[in-house]
């Protein structure tokens, strides 16, 4: 998985590892557009959290990468609480996390399978949050 | 989207099928299981839970309380496939209850209207208004945010017994799931509630009266009725307008610490409760059947007769709050008045409770 994202985006890596490119104009161009490099992913919120953003369960958004490297989990829920959230943040985060109750999907996927707040996100990765707070 | 899949720790495998990734770690036994497997799974527990129990005989007539939201939504599928699967002989019906609530229980109601098309089960609405002659929208007005919940929490109870007896059905199954379990037993022993504390963890209750009710989800975990339908089933998710009951949202939030800390925790609270002996020097309220309606009831009068006379009165305050020892008086007081005249609009008196 780590290696895949790295062919993506080969320019990222290098210049970060400070390993001279053999392409000088390629180099330059990723600089120059290093907010081409946001990352694209699908969120979506259901079991009430959409009501906390506008009332919208998909957002297709794009991330900037920390330190245009790599996208957390960690990073990730920050961005959203600064950038989706329009109320009541205290329902769907708690510390650094998601409030307990709400569960993660990473790709369909349950995140605590993965590395929960570690995990690392890539291109196109779709994030769904759901509450299991409200009433059934 | 072939490479946004799975960052899973390691590769490892479903641990039942040995063969496809897994989807999600399992709260109850934390293994790590695949989607396939998930369904089998959830599906079998909640079947063995019914088999163990004896919860349903051969031809029995069901109502499944359903609100439209995602623990009734869920049950109603889950049995109405098992039904089929296993041949229980039920007759499935949905029975809703329509508090009042514009913005908020008018639209669940669309969703188990659906509900009623996509699963084919028959649906009964009783509302607050026909039965007791007040919307919560009106009692809200009235009474304002601070004890509407104890109204609706009353009045729902007495409300989805009435609509199962409208249906003559045997018995009445509600989506009440592991999680919710938990936070009763705890917030009974929060309030003291010995008499609660000590039925609240049966998995069917009221044997004796008209219409027992069950509950299937009595194992189940809230995380895995959530992941269950995940993008295929239609239900509700909106809080309720008049919502906070912040009691019973600190009890919820604690369990959900618990759980994420070691998640047995919420069977392991389910066990204590079962497991509570009372002592038999605790002096027990009677079981007995209120005067007015014939409802069941430990006091004179059940709490929905005393809530609504206390609205009919103008007196909201009437039965909220601690009622022990002051039952008698507020009841020898509600003697004077002409009880026919406020309570024409609740007719539990043609009911054999």
């Amino acid at each position: 998985m780590e290696s895949l994202s790295q062919t993506i985006r080969p320019g990222a890596v290098n210049f970060k590892s400070g390993i001279p490119n053999n392409n000088f104009i390629e180099e330059v161009l990723l600089c120059a557009n290093l907010k081409l490099l946001a990352m694209q992913l699908t969120l979506e919120f259901g079991g009430g959290l959409e009501l906390l953003c506008n009332s919208l369960k998909i957002h297709k958004v794009n991330v900037d990468p920390q330190d245009g490297e790599k996208l957390t989990m960690k990073h990730l829920l920050a961005w959203v609480r600064t950038n989706l959230i329009k109320e009541r943040p205290e329902m769907f985060m708690k510390g650094d996390s998601v409030r307990p109750g709400v569960l993660v999907l990473i790709n369909d996927c349950d995140w605590e399978l993965s590395e929960q707040l570690d995990t690392v996100l890539e291109e196109d990765d779709v994030v769904v949050f759901i509450s299991t707070l409200h009433g059934g | 989207m072939a490479e946004a899949a799975a960052k899973l720790k390691g590769g490892r495998l479903c641990s039942i099928c040995n063969d496809r990734r897994p989807a999600l770690k399992r709260p109850k036994t934390l293994e790590q299981i695949c989607r396939e497997c998930f369904y089998t799974v959830f599906e079998d527990e909640i079947h063995n839970v019914i088999v163990e129990n004896q919860l349903f005989k051969p031809g029995e007539r069901i109502a499944i309380g359903a609100s439209g939201g995602k623990d009734s939504t869920v049950l109603a599928y889950v049995l109405s496939e098992l039904n089929r699967r296993h041949n229980y002989g039920l007759d499935l019906f949905l029975l809703s209850v329509d508090e009042g609530i514009t913005g908020y229980r008018d639209d669940s109601l669309e969703t188990v209207k659906r509900n009623e098309i996509q699963y084919g089960l028959p649906l009964k609405v009783v509302s607050y208004k026909e039965l007791y002659g007040w919307t919560m929208d009106e009692i809200v007005k009235l009474i304002g945010l601070k004890n509407n919940c104890t109204f609706c929490g009353v009045f729902r109870r007495q409300a989805l017994d009435r609509g199962a007896a409208l249906l003559k059905v045997d018995k009445l199954v509600t989506g009440h799931n592991a999680d919710d379990i938990a936070e009763t037993v705890l917030l009974n022993i929060l309030r003291g509630d010995i008499a609660r504390l000590s039925r609240c963890t049966s998995i069917i209750t009221g044997e004796d009266g008209p219409i027992p009710r069950c509950k299937p989800f009595k194992y189940t975990y809230e995380k895995e009725i959530v992941i269950y339908p995940f993008c295929w089933l239609d239900y509700f998710s909106t809080e309720c307008i008049y919502s906070p009951n912040a009691y019973r949202g600190f009890a919820r939030e604690f369990i959900k610490d618990l759980e994420r800390m070691r998640p047995r925790a919420i069977l392991d609270i389910i066990k204590s409760g079962e497991d509570f002996r009372i002592s038999a020097s605790t002096k027990m309220p009677e079981q007995g059947n209120c005067e007015r309606c014939g409802y069941i009831s430990s006091q004179k009068w059940c709490k929905a007769c005393v809530l609504l006379e206390g609205l009919n009165r103008g007196l909201p305050k009437l039965g909220i709050g601690r009622s022990r020892g002051l039952n008698n008086e507020q009841n020898k007081d509600m003697k004077l008045t002409d009880g026919t005249k406020s309570m024409q609009s609740k007719q539990c008196g043609t009911l054999d409770f």
